[in-house]
């Protein structure tokens, strides 16, 4: 009886050792290798606006009160609630307890006063401090208790605080976390080889729940030929926002991939200087977007990928409604309404093009699409960003241009005065308002809706598609963004398969 | 002893004028760093903020005596976009460049003298005919389409190369090599394809000289006045060309370093000009000046170690 017991007892432990080996030999990768376009320069969102360097750190090492998720909502982050006052100008922040930056420093409201007072200072240099104007004044009231006091209602305020050029910093680092960031976030800072890679490692003291990587190493590769070879060769695993739209079916034939279409907060549109004759008129804007048909451009430029846009909306953005119907594709209709305008045999003019692939294609089709309704549009390649800038968005000596804008809920841009496009538009500026007084979502949300349906008749500027978001990335993998309401390559919930 | 010191002085005095000139064309291109870096929707006194900690509201000449006094103390100052010391950057990358274009360099000299020699030695000879093809397609087709070619062929279809990216020294000698060797070899046809034509054109211009039917009237084996007499002295030209190619060679290497994603000088100032990175772009151009000034330099001194004749006139 005993030594059958002994028998049952030594298959047991033999088939459990199996068993831990046999998982340990199935354990699932801790590591990424993720491709990107573009370096960042520096790795300080709070100094500087290109989007590179917060889909570098922004969630993975630098974290903020709030945060947007990937759908694009608003959640908490290092502040756990916050009560926002009637008239919409106190609020009032219960942060995290026992929260500590990756140098060891706590995170405390003293802390968080630092950071958005550091925004709105007067030598500020953060790249969106106009988004933060209406705080008036910062108070900690106590270690965890943080309180913002507006000037005017600014119904927007909570989303902008979840940005990248909203997070907490530790003052000590300040100056240096351009190279040597620090931040509250699950992963931390290892090494930046300069044009090459940054690596960041898991952050072993993170307040929250322990990220499943261990190690995320982002690497840099402007061509996108040879980002294609990378993926196929296995020196990246994953490119969340791949550039060659007409490689993608390439991929999508592969088993060993997984091609992810979803869609960003880029709108990609034809500018018109509203100031200038003939896009003073109505009509003629009105006119020029009739005669360009939107999927065609999509197709030339983005192999089909991307969503046809009536305003200054994205589908990531929320309130977004399809207005593509105010002004369809109508040559018959263009025609006419540029008769209307006094141009029966057309007219002459001039667009800027960037020196991008997307601009280049769409303006040689757009200027095919003009020329059907008699109107001759000349190209002037303009390099960006640079030179184009300087002359169309700054000196606004342009006819027409074609850009990509690339952050979210960005329709404001139409009520700045000045900005490129011109635009004056009082019952506009009063949507506007109307949004930042909003008091509840739905009063803002309907606020967005309102404007999104101005902008659609009047067209201060030719509405083509948002962008598509085109993530490539290895079988196995799981948790990357599909959509990109945040330009961010937030990858704290991403893990391979066992 | 007094030609080199003359030699260093207008080699001191050129560099000067180049810094001036690269420092005026810096001004004038358009473009202010500070919008860059801070993009689209900054406010107006955000970037007069940002201008004023750059020091770009300097004056053009307190910045221009700036940058050299800081060059004298060796100091070539912050990149705006890093925010780290342009030498770090220069000398990070070199690690890269150097050996990459020491290594095209090597490579297209390996492949052309042997084969204009040998095209020079049996004109019209099969030999010939394919050194009139090489150079041909090689003089045509650019280094970076070559580039992408060999990524195609060797690192995707065989999978015997990486298809780019540097692993950096740190990871060893021979990875580091394996990652250099198909970009060296992109950098290097063309190159080679100029110096095959000039090495046979050199070669054939010499066989007719008069000392070389005197060698071969004293009774010199064909192949003794080829390498004893004729290759010594047509590497006069050769040495030339290559001097003046190094410029070729180093613009070359911009276009390759990006096709293969090497983090080298070529990405660093492609990647600053689009940025305008202002003081990285000046650094980096009047350092390929004085490299290029200076292997010019080195080629005028090599002639008179390669012609004994050259001395006497001097």
């Amino acid at each position: 009886m005993t030594s059958h017991f002994r028998s049952i007892l030594t298959v047991a432990t033999t088939a459990l050792s199996l068993l831990v080996v046999g998982s340990a030999v199935a354990a699932p990768r801790t590591d990424l290798v993720l491709g990107m376009s573009i370096e960042p320069s520096g790795l300080d969102p709070t100094a500087a606006a290109p989007v590179a360097i917060g889909q570098v750190v922004w969630q993975n090492l630098f974290e903020g009160l709030v945060t947007i998720d990937k759908d694009g909502n608003i959640e908490p982050e290092l502040a756990e609630n916050w009560d926002i006052s009637t008239d919409g100008l106190t609020y009032t922040f219960d942060l995290r307890d026992n929260v500590t930056f990756q140098n060891g420093k706590p995170f405390n409201a003293q802390t968080a006063k630092y950071t958005l007072d550091r925004i709105l200072a007067e030598d500020s240099v953060n790249p969106q401090k106009s988004l933060y104007k209406s705080i008036e004044s910062v108070k900690a009231l106590d270690t965890d208790t943080l309180v913002l006091t507006l000037s005017k209602p600014s119904a927007d305020l909570l989303y902008w605080l979840g940005f990248p050029a909203a997070v907490m910093i530790e003052p000590s680092s300040e100056t240096t976390n351009a190279t040597d960031p620090v931040g509250t976030g699950p992963f931390k800072f290892s090494e930046w080889k300069k044009g090459n890679q940054v690596t960041l490692v898991e952050n072993t003291n993170y307040w929250g729940k322990a990220p499943k990587l261990e190690q995320v190493v982002f690497r840099f590769i402007g061509d996108p030929q040879a980002q294609a070879a990378a993926l196929i060769s296995g020196g990246i695993d994953a490119i969340p926002e791949f550039t060659a739209p007409e490689l993608v079916s390439q991929f999508e034939k592969n088993n060993a991939f997984e091609t992810v279409i979803g869609t960003t907060g880029m709108e990609v549109i034809a500018g018109m200087n509203n100031a200038r004759k003939p896009f003073n008129d109505v009509r003629v804007r009105q006119a020029l977007m009739m005669a360009t048909d939107r999927q065609a451009i999509i197709d030339a430029t983005n192999a089909g990928l991307g969503t046809p846009i009536g305003s200054h909306f994205s589908p990531s953005d929320a309130g977004y409604e399809d207005l593509t119907t105010a002004l369809p594709y109508d040559p018959a209709k263009a025609k006419q309404l540029l008769a209307e305008a006094g141009y029966p045999n057309g007219f002459t003019f001039t667009m800027k093009v960037p020196n991008r692939t997307y601009a280049e294609r769409a303006s040689e089709i757009m200027q095919a699409y003009f020329s059907m309704i008699g109107v001759t549009m000349k190209i002037e390649t303009s390099e960006f960003p640079a030179k184009w800038v300087q002359d169309v968005f700054k000196d606004t000596n342009y006819d027409m241009t074609i850009i990509g804008h690339a952050e979210p809920l960005d329709i404001g841009i139409y009520a700045r005065d000045p900005y490129y496009f011109n635009y004056d538009n009082p019952d506009f500026n009063k949507a506007m308002v109307d949004v930042s007084n909003a008091t509840t979502e739905q009063e803002r949300v309907s606020g967005y809706q309102h404007a999104q349906k101005i902008l659609a008749q009047d067209v201060p500027a030719l509405f083509l598609y948002a962008r598509p978001k085109i993530g490539i990335w290895k079988q196995g993998l799981n948790g990357m963004w599909r959509n990109g309401p945040v330009p961010s390559n937030d990858v704290t919930d991403v893990f391979w398969n066992e | 002893m007094r030609y080199i010191a003359q030699s260093l002085v207008g080699l001191i005095i050129t560099l000067l004028v180049v810094s001036f000139v690269i420092f005026l064309i810096m001004e004038a291109v358009p473009g202010d760093p500070a919008e860059i870096i801070l993009g689209m929707s900054a406010a107006p006194d955000t970037l007069e903020a940002l201008r004023n900690q750059l020091g770009l509201n300097q004056p053009f000449l307190v910045r221009y005596a700036d940058w050299l006094i800081g060059l004298l103390r060796g100091d070539l100052g912050d990149s705006y976009t890093y925010s780290t010391s342009v030498a770090q950057l220069i000398g990070e990358r070199l690690t890269v460049t150097l050996p990459l274009t020491c290594l095209a360099a090597l490579l297209s000299v390996l492949i052309s003298v042997p084969l204009g020699v040998l095209a020079a030695a049996r004109p019209n000879g099969v030999v010939d005919m394919f050194a009139s093809l090489f150079s041909q397609i090689g003089i045509a087709v650019p280094n970076f389409w070559i580039g992408l070619l060999l990524i195609l062929g060797l690192a995707l279809t065989f999978d015997w190369f990486p298809v780019g990216g540097f692993p950096g020294w740190e990871a060893g000698f021979w990875p580091a090599l394996h990652a250099l060797a198909l970009p060296s070899v992109a950098l290097a046809i063309p190159q080679a394809a100029v110096l095959t034509r000039v090495t046979r054109a050199a070669v054939i211009e010499i066989t007719n000289e008069d000392f070389v039917r005197t060698a071969r009237a004293k009774g010199a084996t064909p192949s003794h006045a080829l390498w004893r007499h004729i290759v010594p002295n047509a590497m006069i030209p050769i040495v030339t060309m290559l001097g003046m190619q190094i410029s070729v060679l180093i613009a070359g290497a911009v276009l390759v370093e990006n096709v293969f994603a090497l983090p080298g000088m070529g990405t660093l100032a492609y990647q600053a000009l689009a940025q305008r990175d202002l003081i990285v772009i000046q650094n980096v151009v009047l350092f390929f000046a004085a490299i290029v000034m200076s292997i010019n330099f080195l080629v005028d001194a090599l002639y008179t170690v390669l012609d004994p004749r050259l001395r006497v006139r001097r």
